[in-house]
């Protein structure tokens, strides 16, 4: 979105500006209301909630729904509060991100520098691949995963992840890599460097900008997977959430909304960091990949 | 000769090498998913019930899908949210980004603001606003605590309006999403040609509903297929927000499937309603996929 200048010719008048603005920030308030929504009533009693005191900030401040939300809720049977399933979450989507990255970069790579017939097709067909509804290979996933002794366990998750996600990374290698020059890998070549080493020395040393977008984007499409987890997960192995809808959906006792509230933070905060730290890089990679369409 | 034929192996392993570094990939593809969408259509004909099964039986399951009331109201579900969905994300999508486009004062913070949604797992947007519309707690318990005693507003509740609230919290996750599309694409668009055309005295609303907007041809059409690519698969956020409820007001297809497949032990039927999900996005996806791969060669 940096693109261009902020220069447009449209010139607006006092009054004008003046109700963009309003509505503009009308705006910021709605994007806002969730996540103020989410972060006061995490801090307060359970009572001042239920007592129509949604919107008001904490009259006693209260760390109490986090430190239960983490690690002594009641999920699923057990209350083991959230913190197992955000480990296995972490551990789901860290091979599953680096796995699928490498292997995106080596697809795009071969896929641009390394041309053959019938190459457009086969990019067709894992492009397609991304967006079928899940929906039809989760009977057969199911299946698959248990004749390989995989169902239930973290790897089963990681392994599907990494299947449903190579079509987008190698979507965005394959763009980026497009515009970079091959003379420069036929030059290699002529000098008598293979194929791993042109990737190694020439290509993957500019592939900063696009790796980050990769890397952002399945690591917050995995981290925030629900259906995969509900269906394939076992108890030991659900990813978060899958944990936090337990958490929030269990209709035994009272609802403790506070810890609700902690909970659902703490299922967004790693997404939301990434987006808050990394953000500009995501959109800026994104740009220079797909300058050329 | 024995180096020959070592560097005779060499050039023959380069020319191999690309070829088989693909190759995991793609058979992982052709198995996982090309695969196991003709296993799915395979199953869609079969008695298949808590397991597969191989018992063939024609259309049966697809006759009994489209007499079941509760694949209807799926449906019609889906119609109501998709076009409002799509209708309302685009319009604010568009009016958003033309009003950023205005050398608008920390328009970066604005931006980010309006972007973290996406962010966001569905699960975590359902419940923000599951508690926030629940009239026990919500908004309609605030309003009446704030003195507006006869303020009403079970919508989440009610059968009649509960496809709204979904509608609403996808609208709020993904508009912010839509809004950068198009402000990209108005910062895509030549400013001489605006400039010659205010010369000629075209006023700004003439501008953009007669050069800006034509323009932004490519931008709606990849808001639309993006879109509708995620109304059809909409799944966790019903089930964070209303698990499907009141009843069945906020069944979608995806949910259906779901609940026929690994709960109701009718996997036949679930398997020909992933197959109509399928071919509805394939609609939508493969004349749009073909026409990019083919502008790119």
């Amino acid at each position: 979105m940096s693109v261009a200048s902020q220069d447009t010719a449209i010139r607006t008048g006092r009054v004008t500006r003046m109700l963009i603005y309003l509505v503009l920030l009308l705006f910021v308030l709605f994007y806002m209301l969730p996540l103020y929504v989410m972060l006061v009533n995490s801090v307060k009693p359970l009572n001042e909630i239920t007592g129509g005191g949604m919107m008001n900030l904490p009259q006693v401040f209260t760390l109490e729904p986090w430190a239960k939300a983490w690690s002594s809720a009641q999920i699923g049977v057990e209350p083991t509060g959230l913190r197992p399933y955000f480990w296995n979450s972490i551990s789901m989507v860290v091979p599953a991100v680096a796995i699928s990255t490498v292997l995106g970069a080596l697809n795009g790579y071969v896929l641009t520098k390394w041309r053959f017939k019938y190459d457009t097709i086969l990019f067709g067909l894992m492009l397609f691949a991304c967006f079928i509804p899940f929906q039809i290979v989760l009977i057969p996933m199911a299946r698959m995963l248990g004749l390989m002794g995989m169902a239930g366990s973290v790897w089963g998750l990681v392994l599907v992840h990494v299947v449903y996600g190579i079509g987008f990374t190698t979507l965005y290698f394959r763009n980026y890599y497009a515009v970079f020059p091959t003379e420069l890998v036929r030059a290699a070549q002529i000098d008598g460097a293979g194929f791993f080493q042109i990737f190694w020395r020439i290509l993957l040393p500019s592939s900063g900008p696009i790796a980050v977008v990769s890397i952002i984007w399945q690591f917050t499409n995995i981290w925030n997977d629900f259906l995969f987890g509900a269906s394939f997960a076992g108890p030991t192995s659900q990813p978060m959430t899958v944990a936090l809808n337990n958490l929030v959906q269990s209709s035994t006792g009272v609802k403790e909304y506070n810890v609700h509230f902690a909970g659902a933070i703490l299922a967004a905060l790693p997404t939301l960091l990434v987006y808050i730290v990394a953000g500009r890089y995501f959109v800026r990679g994104l740009m220079s990949g797909s300058v050329k369409g | 000769m024995a180096s020959n034929a070592h560097a005779d192996f060499r050039s023959r392993l380069q020319v191999w090498l690309p070829k088989l570094v693909l190759s995991p990939s793609l058979a992982m593809v052709l198995v996982f998913v090309y695969g196991f969408i003709i296993f799915s259509v395979y199953l869609s004909f079969t008695d298949s019930r808590l397991l597969p099964s191989y018992g063939w039986v024609g259309w049966e399951n697809y006759s009994k899908l489209w007499r079941l009331s509760h694949w209807e109201i799926s449906l019609t579900n889906m119609g109501v949210f998709a076009v409002l969905y799509i209708g309302i994300c685009s319009i604010l999508g568009l009016g958003l980004a033309i009003f950023l486009d205005q050398k608008i004062r920390g328009e970066g913070f604005i931006r980010t603001i309006y972007l973290y949604p996406m962010a966001l797992s569905f699960i975590v947007t359902g419940t923000a606003w599951k508690w926030f519309l629940d009239p026990g707690i919500g908004l309609e318990n605030v309003m009446q605590s704030w003195g507006w005693t006869g303020f009403e507003f079970d919508w989440i509740k009610n059968r009649d309006f509960a496809i709204y609230t979904v509608v609403l919290a996808a609208v709020w996750q993904t508009s912010g999403f839509v809004m950068a599309m198009f402000l990209a694409g108005l910062r895509g668009i030549d400013n001489e040609m605006l400039k010659a055309a205010q010369m000629d005295g075209a006023s700004n609303w003439n501008l953009y509903r007669r050069i800006i907007i034509p323009q932004l041809r490519p931008a709606f059409l990849s808001a639309f297929v993006i879109l509708s690519h995620l109304a059809i698969k909409t799944f966790d956020l019903v089930i964070a927000l209303t698990g499907g409820g009141p009843g069945r007001a906020t069944e979608l297809p995806a949910t259906f499937m779901y609940s026929y497949t690994f709960t109701r032990n009718q996997m036949g039927i679930g398997a020909a309603s992933a197959v109509i999900m399928l071919m509805t996005i394939a609609a939508i996806m493969i004349p749009y996929l073909y026409a990019e791969l083919r502008e790119k060669k």
